[in-house]
């Protein structure tokens, strides 16, 4: 099999172990964009009026003189949002990992379908490259923020970001979907049917239960928002009206659309986004659970718990969307139930988290740098759920609803928690795939220096959102309302948010 | 070694609980100018005071199950009992779903269906909000309580940014404001929202009031102010370059002060008009 020589052994590999790594480095390679553009977000918000000279010199268009211009900044935090959950997170955790691993725990010799599995790694690596070349098009880059709602992604003279950066950001994730959906139909065929003899269902680790789970919703949520990409690119383009209703006058010009609901993207995009992030998350969450009883040297607590709140989370991941909706002009009544059956998810969540917490009862603690990590995982986990319960509750979402408060709790659950899972793996299966241990002492550094920053920032983002900081603004003014609290907030290390 | 990483860790988890709750006791919700605001001040308050008792808990369990882990050479004389297991997880589990659902159920759907079934008294301020890039503009019905008509195919940026329809008898005692929306105090105020080109978001942060205006829908929302002053209007939803300074004033006035003032700019209107 490997007698091909170097390019059917590293490139065109069909081997799923240098696939997960070929995905695993793409991914390490579009985070560190995607941490580039976070720092952008950080120096523009910190230092509205400064004039970066060096910068100007790096970004002349973006930054000219020095100081971001505002289709810039939207431009950044479309793209970092894109990247990080798109094409960090779900390369590396999802797609890398799961390559990686799940045939070895499986106990298969490769994925069900190793030519797919190439198929979809290729396929991601041009719409990263889609992506990526957005940023060169007239316009800039997509920035109409990471769910480009329409009108504002629909209509080119909206914001500049919506000519051709928001067409190529549409056929990025068209190819990004249709990657992941292979990938996706790999892992579930590989656990159902590759799986070693006598490997039940419920005695796989909850690593593999987490990625079966996780790809069979992406499976049954992407479709929804590949339809909804080419719909909005209908719209965009051939002057269909499916996003956009009668009446629309943007930059003093009338549009001859007719009949189509801003509202119909919103709950399309969700329908995906919602499940999108427990793809994110329950990895994240399996990959942690496995890696703590190597440390804590015995089993976790309450496996099969566990796996039946991963099922249970699962189906309800599915029918909960609309909590990102509660001011949108969406009836009231869906407003109740979805708030209802958000807040069910609870019990799944809990209990999976408490048996994590549980896990280390009894522990004999080894304190190496995945350990650590992991550690981190149960610690923002917890956060991150806790600030769900007043984002699931509709009444208390209609103050913090797109504040700084979404963006604290987010970045806890789908950025925190899975960039420490995604480390924690890095530092234990690295020895694995490479045969190299690597520095522990680094790696803690590596843990303090990454946890304590990122806690307090988006930790105190969920109180900048509780006196209603708006998210996405390029700049923020002192105003009458809550700016003492500004001033004692900028006098920290972190940016000025109010 | 492993006892002093222990403690370190420990004290990490233990010490960000700690802290965290300490710094967000210090921080509270903008000054409330509504009368439903305070319902949701209840809901909020709830749960801060649940989830961060919780997040406190389980930080600090956190901390003590790394200190007493980083101490043992071997692990625990035996592992937990499934009943253990099943006790334990069941009865946390339910525990935080109560107090999610349970606060939903008890404080923020009564709130939630209070704010939605409004039904403004017949001395209600109505005001029309038509949101554009980047302005608020408002319309009052002025003296004969109608609003003109309008038609998205008159408007001119220029000199009909509402489209209004110029001929309309209704239309005539009109009151258009930008970026000022005026108020009673303790008078109900009945917007309808509008928007002409994208997806905009009407937040009054301090009357704990949001509602996306999406443009083909016309969404009402009914409140009471209960405070005098100036307040902040924001834009709450992204809608291009200058959102950020999308930006209007709610000034709340005493009854006789809004008289004056509605006086005031019907004069101005007609006299814009003739």
């Amino acid at each position: 099999m490997a007698s091909h020589g170097f390019v059917r052994r590293y490139v065109f590999s069909t081997d799923h172990k240098v696939i997960g790594i070929q995905y695993i480095l793409t991914g390490l390679v579009m985070a560190l964009v995607g941490a580039a553009l976070a720092a952008l977000i950080r120096l523009q918000l910190g230092w509205p009026d400064h004039q970066w000279l060096w910068l100007a010199q790096l970004l002349p268009k973006g930054m000219p003189g020095g100081v971001m211009t505002p289709e810039f900044y939207l431009a950044v935090v479309t793209m970092h949002g894109t990247i990080m959950v798109f094409f960090f997170i779900s390369y590396v955790l999802v797609s890398g990992f799961g390559n990686y691993l799940v045939p070895l725990q499986v106990g298969a010799k490769d994925m069900a379908f190793p030519f797919l599995n190439m198929l979809s790694y290729w396929v991601a690596f041009l719409s990263a490259l889609v992506l990526i070349a957005s940023f060169f098009v007239e316009g800039g880059a997509a920035a109409s923020g990471w769910t480009a709602y329409p009108p504002l992604s629909a209509v080119a003279a909206a914001v500049p970001g919506s000519q051709m950066g928001q067409t190529l950001w549409i056929l990025s994730m068209a190819l990004f979907i249709a990657s992941f959906t292979m990938s996706g139909l790999n892992i579930v065929a590989t656990v159902f049917s590759v799986r070693a003899p006598g490997l039940s269902m419920m005695r796989l680790p909850l690593t593999v239960w987490s990625y079966f789970i996780a790809s069979i919703l992406g499976l049954l949520a992407f479709p929804p928002l590949t339809a909804a990409a080419i719909m909005l690119l209908f719209d965009r383009h051939l002057g269909t009206s499916f996003f956009l209703p009668s009446g629309l006058v943007v930059a003093n010009t009338a549009l001859p659309n007719t009949g189509g609901s801003p509202l119909l993207w919103q709950h399309l995009f969700w329908f995906l986004g919602h499940p999108e992030v427990y793809v994110l998350i329950l990895p994240a969450l399996g990959v942690a659970c496995d890696i703590l009883p190597a440390f804590t040297r015995k089993p976790v607590f309450g496996y099969r718990i566990s796996v039946w709140s991963l099922i249970a989370v699962g189906c309800l991941s599915m029918i909960v969307w609309g909590h990102h909706m509660f001011v949108s002009g969406m009836s009231p009544f869906s407003g109740e139930y979805f708030s209802l059956v958000t807040l069910t998810i609870t019990v799944p969540m809990t209990v999976f988290g408490v048996n994590m917490l549980a896990s280390l009862w009894g522990a004999n603690l080894q304190i190496r740098a995945a350990t650590l990590f992991a550690l981190g995982v149960i610690a923002l986990f917890g956060s991150g759920g806790l600030g769900g319960l007043f984002l699931g509750n509709a009444t208390a979402d209609m103050q913090l609803h797109d504040t700084y408060f979404v963006v604290g709790h987010f970045h806890m659950m789908i950025g925190g928690v899975t960039l420490m899972a995604t480390f924690a793996a890095i530092y234990f299966w690295f020895p694995k795939m490479f045969g190299r241990m690597m520095n522990d002492r680094l790696g803690k550094l590596h843990f303090w220096l990454t946890f304590v920053p990122f806690f307090t920032i988006f930790f105190m983002q969920h109180f900048l959102g509780l006196q209603g900081a708006p998210r996405r603004y390029y700049a923020f003014r002192r105003t009458t309302t809550s700016s003492t609290h500004a001033a004692r907030t900028s006098s920290s290390a972190w940016p000025r948010c109010s | 070694m492993k006892r002093i990483e222990g403690a370190y860790v420990s004290l990490l988890f233990a010490g960000l609980g700690v802290a965290g709750v300490v710094y967000g006791s210090r921080t509270w919700l903008p000054e409330l100018a509504s009368r439903h605001g305070a319902g949701i001040d209840a809901m909020l308050r709830y749960l801060l005071l649940t989830t961060g008792g919780l997040f406190l808990a389980g930080y600090v369990a956190l901390g003590l199950l790394v200190w007493r882990g980083s101490g043992r050479t071997a692990i625990g004389p035996r592992l937990a009992t499934r009943r253990t297991e099943w006790l334990l997880s069941g009865l946390l589990g339910l525990a935080v779903a109560a107090i999610g659902e349970g606060g939903v159920l008890a404080i923020g759907m009564p709130v939630w269906t209070e704010y939605f079934d409004a039904r403004p008294s017949a001395d209600a301020v109505v005001i029309d909000v038509t949101a554009q890039q980047f302005m608020w503009n408002a319309r009052y019905p002025g003296p004969d309580g109608v609003l003109g008509r309008t038609d998205p195919s008159l408007i001119d940026e220029g000199t009909n940014p509402l489209g209004l329809v110029r001929g309309d008898a209704a239309g005539q005692d009109d009151i258009v404001t930008l970026n000022e929306i005026v108020a009673a105090v303790n008078r109900p105020v009945r917007i309808r929202l509008h928007s002409k080109d994208v997806i905009h978001s009407f937040f009054l942060p301090n009357f704990r009031v949001k509602q996306d205006a999406v443009p083909g829908m016309s969404p009402e929302i009914v409140f009471v102010p209960t405070r005098t002053g100036e307040f902040e209007l924001a834009c709450a939803e992204l809608c291009g370059l200058a959102h950020y300074r999308m930006r209007g004033f709610f000034r709340v006035l005493t009854a006789s002060e809004f008289e004056d003032w509605l006086l005031l700019q019907a004069a101005a209107a007609a006299k814009g008009g003739q």
